[in-house]
């Protein structure tokens, strides 16, 4: 297919060429080219501004954090008040209660809001762990290669066989029930395997890449070569992926609440509100659940969406 | 080069081909005033910007360019295989057999693709479908044009694989792509373009993946089943010397126009356009060893900021007067040969760019009928 | 060159010399070979070897552009990386000005890396994307201990300007460069290193051929500029006779003809070389001539047939009657005179003339006959 080429494209006349080893002067001379040009991390920032699906996903997700910060602040009502509802099973949406109530009478609206920063911290912490894990065990191993690399893919496959619920068990002996530091090391620990795989697929693809090659042939050393040539370009995806696992773990998260394995059920969280509201759906009292799952599938939503507009803008066979 | 242009030559302009009008019956495409965009987040890339040629029926005609002149973009227009968008066919009309495909719905360009006219991928392994059978897979593109049966669509598939030479074809019919060699794929290629005995095959970069000899091979094969069959064949290729050995007439492209036509023989043994001659003049054989290869200066423009000229003029080494301002239209210099460079223009009918003096851009002249 | 003597026993052992000049040879390769290993079955062991390259001497005298053509998987490129000592051979020895690459320590041999370059095909991979041109080229200079960043950026400004292209540049990346800019990048890290002996892998094939023609004006430059010497590998017979003074062709990890450049095109001494010449095309539309077309593919390295391993698409074997040595004993890479070195049995009897002779007998469609 056509390939623009880079706007370096009219010659300059012969008067201007430099040595005189140069026949054919083929030289940049755009001269509103700048001489620095953007890096690949700043072409990146400028293709992802041009995906109007991620800016939008962007906004709606910068809405919810600040939500989650400041939204305790500013919420009517206190989560662990208990007023008690007028209706048996909660009230409807009304002026005072925009999102109705439970049928303890707690506000949904302030639940949501002050579940916000639970779900987003569970979402991004274990996240942030899994990645940190995952990408130095992933580097490790496709760097080192051999037993080490036999021995850490070994471990990731255990890291996959263990499940979930009873780890959360196990952590409840330690933590006590319902903390949200074991939730977050939990799925953090369950899940730096994935990163690693990537990055480890990373490795083993750049290492045979021809810059790589070439930097070994002028003689650059193992940790440069990982540091400088193979590490910045294997990034790209695993951030596309932490994304992506970031809104599966706020699912996850909510999830594992539902089933009242997860964060204490008096916080007030997505999953624990969305738990609450198991009969009241039965009773058509809909509200109770429809906000808290609303604001899960949009932050989810928001969150894909720029994980989809990273994804454009790292690929780095993408031009302007 | 001598600059002084002989007009002696230069045939009598036949009955035109006004827009609109259905060309003669032995022209078997005819591609005029072709216009293909791309409409990108930077702008618009005027891929192919104003293309014209003509194949007759059994002719074969290469095309010949360097990467991103729009050889390619063209023969997928012609395919109507562009999609739309970001591409737009912004001008132009395609004959095929007598009718503008481009007028065309959907499903009838669907009935003549792969029919009417076939492609010929340059790499075959993409182009063939891994999970299926080769021969299930030309059995299949017979079935899909021709109301036959599935054993006779069998019968046929592995008739074609016979014919481009592939030995045991019962056997081959019943393998996967992967288990076939490159020059073996792409003889599945052609046989599936010949499947439904095409008049007109479009060859892309047919033997550009291939090994030296196995090109070798496949060149000799697609000539041979042209002269048998009597397909007219469109090759695009950006190797003069496989157009050299394959074609009988050669169209130059640069930048998205037809810069110069002729038979073989004219266009590589008596280049009138100074892009072609710097072609030419680039291939390392053509030069004795030890001497400097001679060079076309500079890079091709940036299809973003087309010269408002002669497209060719920034790297011109014979540039004079008009070339900077006024883009040179194809001009017939003798029968069936065009060249668009203001080199062939009479003195007199150069374009002036003083404000006073009234415009004198010729008319383009108008094509002959072969 | 320190001017001492190898220490090293296997280095002492073989003095390198070239055979035109007597001079000792700038590069020699003795017997390199090079196997990968196929991993096959349930428990990943090793079920062969691809026979990349199996067996390859040739010398290369300073100065020299030494030519290596030969088609897909022949082991060219292969070839070309483990004289470089990027990837060790598996047997066999290079010598570099006289010393034993395979005695020397990791450090040492980082050290010499300066002195043998690589150029690469392709001008988009080769370049990391992420690191500004002045890095890339100055990234050599770096590694092999030039701290100073302003003795760098000297050297790679002057480096820029050597293969033509303006040092202000020196701050963008590669994704604004065309194409040939981009290979000018990949010539200009590799010359930074001020190195004697430059592999270029295929370094002009991804080009077009107006940008193909103004990168190879610069390399013959730089050579006669800074007296370097090349292992030019092409699979493009006519750039390969432009450049080359000596050329080696490849079969299946082995040299089947060694000649100097006008040899083998006025007269080559192998059936292989023949065909290949045969096979490519002309760009002079008179001389449409009747090709000789070779059968078949190339068999698998991992499975080389027999004797000599083209018996089995040669020509000239059934020309003469299928002799029984071509398939069970492998030539070796003989003098036919002249400093000719051909591996065939019957190298006195390859000619044009031979060869025309067959190729008029031949059918085009069957050239599939005898494929894997």
């Amino acid at each position: 297919m056509f390939k623009p080429e880079s706007a370096d494209s009219l010659p300059i006349p012969a008067s201007a060429a430099t040595p005189s080893l140069i026949d054919g002067p083929e030289l940049p001379v755009d001269v509103e080219v700048a001489l620095e040009s953007l890096n690949q991390w700043q072409l990146a920032v400028k293709r992802f501004m041009r995906h109007r699906m991620a800016l939008i996903g962007l906004a709606m997700f910068c809405f919810i954090v600040l939500v989650a910060i400041i939204g305790p602040i500013v919420a009517p009502y206190n989560p662990i008040d208990i007023p008690g509802a007028i209706h048996q099973g909660g009230d409807g949406p009304s002026f005072t209660h925009p999102m109705g109530t439970d049928d303890a009478g707690r506000d949904v609206y302030t639940m949501v809001v002050n579940g916000a920063h639970i779900s987003l911290a569970v979402g991004f912490f274990a996240t942030v762990i899994a990645g940190i894990i995952g990408i130095i065990v992933g580097s490790i191993s496709g760097a080192a290669g051999g037993v080490v690399d036999n021995l850490l893919m070994r471990l990731v496959d255990v890291t996959f066989a263990v499940p979930l619920l009873f780890l959360i068990l196990v952590a409840a002996v330690f933590f006590g029930q319902g903390s949200m530091v074991a939730l977050i090391l939990i799925f953090g620990i369950l899940q730096w395997g994935l990163i690693a795989r990537l990055v480890r697929a990373q490795f083993l693809s750049l290492r045979e890449a021809d810059f790589v090659e070439a930097a070994r042939a002028v003689g650059v050393g193992t940790m440069r070569i990982t540091f400088r040539h193979i590490l910045p370009n294997a990034l790209g995806p695993v951030i596309v992926v932490m994304t992506l696992l970031m809104a599966s773990n706020i699912v996850l998260e909510a999830f594992v609440s539902f089933l009242n394995f997860g964060i204490a059920a008096t916080e007030p969280t997505w999953g624990n509100a969305l738990s609450n509201a198991q009969n009241a759906m039965g009773d058509g009292n809909w509200w109770w659940a429809f906000f808290p799952g609303m604001a899960i599938a949009l932050t989810v939503i928001s969150i894909n969406f720029v994980g989809d507009g990273l994804h454009d803008a790292l690929d780095p066979r993408a031009r302007l | 080069m001598s600059t002084v242009i002989d007009l002696s030559h230069v045939a009598e302009a036949a009955p035109g081909r006004s827009i609109g009008q259905k060309p003669p019956d032995d022209v078997l495409l005819d591609v005029r005033g072709l216009k293909t965009y791309f409409h990108v987040l930077d702008g618009t890339v005027p891929a192919v910007d104003g293309v014209d040629f003509q194949i007759k029926r059994g002719e074969t005609l290469g095309l010949v360019g360097e990467s991103g002149c729009g050889k390619s973009v063209t023969s997928l227009t012609i395919m109507r295989l562009i999609d739309i968008p970001p591409g737009e066919i912004a001008a132009g009309e395609i004959w095929f057999d007598g009718v503008d495909i481009l007028s065309l719905s959907p499903s009838e360009m669907r009935d003549i693709r792969g029919s009417e006219m076939s492609m010929i991928f340059q790499e075959p392994m993409t182009s063939l479908n891994p999970v299926f059978t080769v021969g299930y897979q030309i059995a299949e593109a017979v079935k899909a044009h021709r109301n036959v049966s599935k054993n006779s669509a069998r019968d046929r598939a592995i008739e074609m694989l016979a014919a481009v030479g592939i030995p045991s074809p019962e056997r081959r019919f019943k393998q996967y792509p992967h288990e076939l060699s490159g020059g073996m794929r792409q003889r599945v290629m052609i046989a599936m373009a010949l499947s439904c005995d095409p008049k007109l095959i479009i060859a892309d970069e047919p033997t550009t993946a291939l090994d030296v000899t196995i090109q070798a091979q496949i060149l000799e094969l697609m000539k041979s089943i042209q002269e048998r069959t009597g397909t007219a064949l469109l090759l695009i290729t950006h190797d003069l010397a496989v157009v050299a050995e394959t074609v009988e007439r050669i169209a130059v492209m640069y930048a998205g126009r037809i810069v110069e036509a002729g038979t073989a023989e004219e266009v590589l043994l008596d280049p009138k356009h100074p892009y072609t001659q710097g072609l030419i003049a680039s291939i390392p054989s053509t030069v004795p060893r030890g001497q400097r290869l001679n060079v076309i200066k500079g890079t091709v423009p940036n299809p973003f900021r087309m010269p408002t000229g002669c497209r060719f003029e920034p790297r011109c080494p014979h540039a004079f007067g008009p070339c900077k301002d006024f883009d040179p239209p194809l001009r017939l210099t003798g029968p069936n040969r065009e060249s668009a460079c203001w080199l062939q223009y009479p003195p007199g009918e150069l374009p002036v760019k003083e404000t006073d003096a009234p415009p004198a851009t010729p008319v383009p002249v108008e094509r002959v009928g072969h | 060159m320190t001017g001492q003597l190898p220490i090293d026993p296997a280095a002492a052992a073989s003095p390198p010399e070239s055979p035109a000049s007597g001079e000792p040879a700038l590069v020699s390769v003795q017997g390199l070979v090079k196997y990968f290993p196929i991993m096959g079955g349930l428990l990943r062991r090793k079920v062969g070897d691809i026979k990349a390259v199996d067996g390859v001497s040739f010398d290369i005298s300073k100065g020299e552009v030494f030519g290596l053509v030969g088609e897909s998987g022949c082991g060219k490129t292969t070839l070309g990386r483990a004289v470089l000592y990027l990837q060790r051979p598996t047997a066999g020895e290079v010598f570099f000005d006289g010393q034993n690459l395979s005695t020397l320590k990791a450090n040492k041999l980082r050290r010499m890396r300066s002195r043998m370059q690589l150029i690469f095909q392709d001008p988009y991979g080769s370049l990391n994307p992420r690191m500004p041109v002045s890095d890339i080229v100055g990234e050599g200079l770096l590694a092999q201990g030039m701290k100073s960043s302003t003795a760098r950026e000297r050297k790679v400004e002057q480096t820029m300007q050597a293969v033509g292209l303006r040092p202000e540049y020196c701050r963008r990346y590669p994704h604004e460069f065309s194409g040939g800019q981009r290979q000018r990048i990949g010539i200009a890290r590799a010359l930074a290193l001020d190195p004697d002996f430059i592999v270029c892998d295929e370094a002009v094939s991804a080009l077009d051929v107006s940008i193909q023609s103004q990168i190879l004006n610069l390399m013959l430059d730089l050579r006669r500029e800074f007296n370097l010497t090349y292992l030019f590998i092409a699979h493009n017979l006519s750039v390969i006779e432009y450049v080359s003074d000596r050329i080696g062709v490849m079969y299946l990890g082995k040299l089947v003809e060694v000649a100097t450049a006008e040899q083998l095109f006025k007269g080559a001494r192998h059936p292989y070389s023949v065909a290949l010449l045969s096979a490519t095309p002309d760009p002079d539309p008179r001389v449409r001539k009747k090709r000789l077309v070779l059968r078949g593919d190339v068999p698998s390295p991992a499975n080389p047939p027999s004797g000599c391993r083209f018996h089995t698409r040669c020509w000239l074997r059934e020309r003469l009657g299928n002799p029984e040595i071509c398939s069970t004993v492998d030539p070796p890479l003989h003098d036919t005179g002249g400093g000719q070195m051909s591996a065939c049995h019957f190298a006195e009897q390859v000619s044009v003339e031979a060869a025309e002779e067959a190729a008029a007998t031949q059918s085009v469609i069957e050239t599939a006959a005898g494929a894997t």
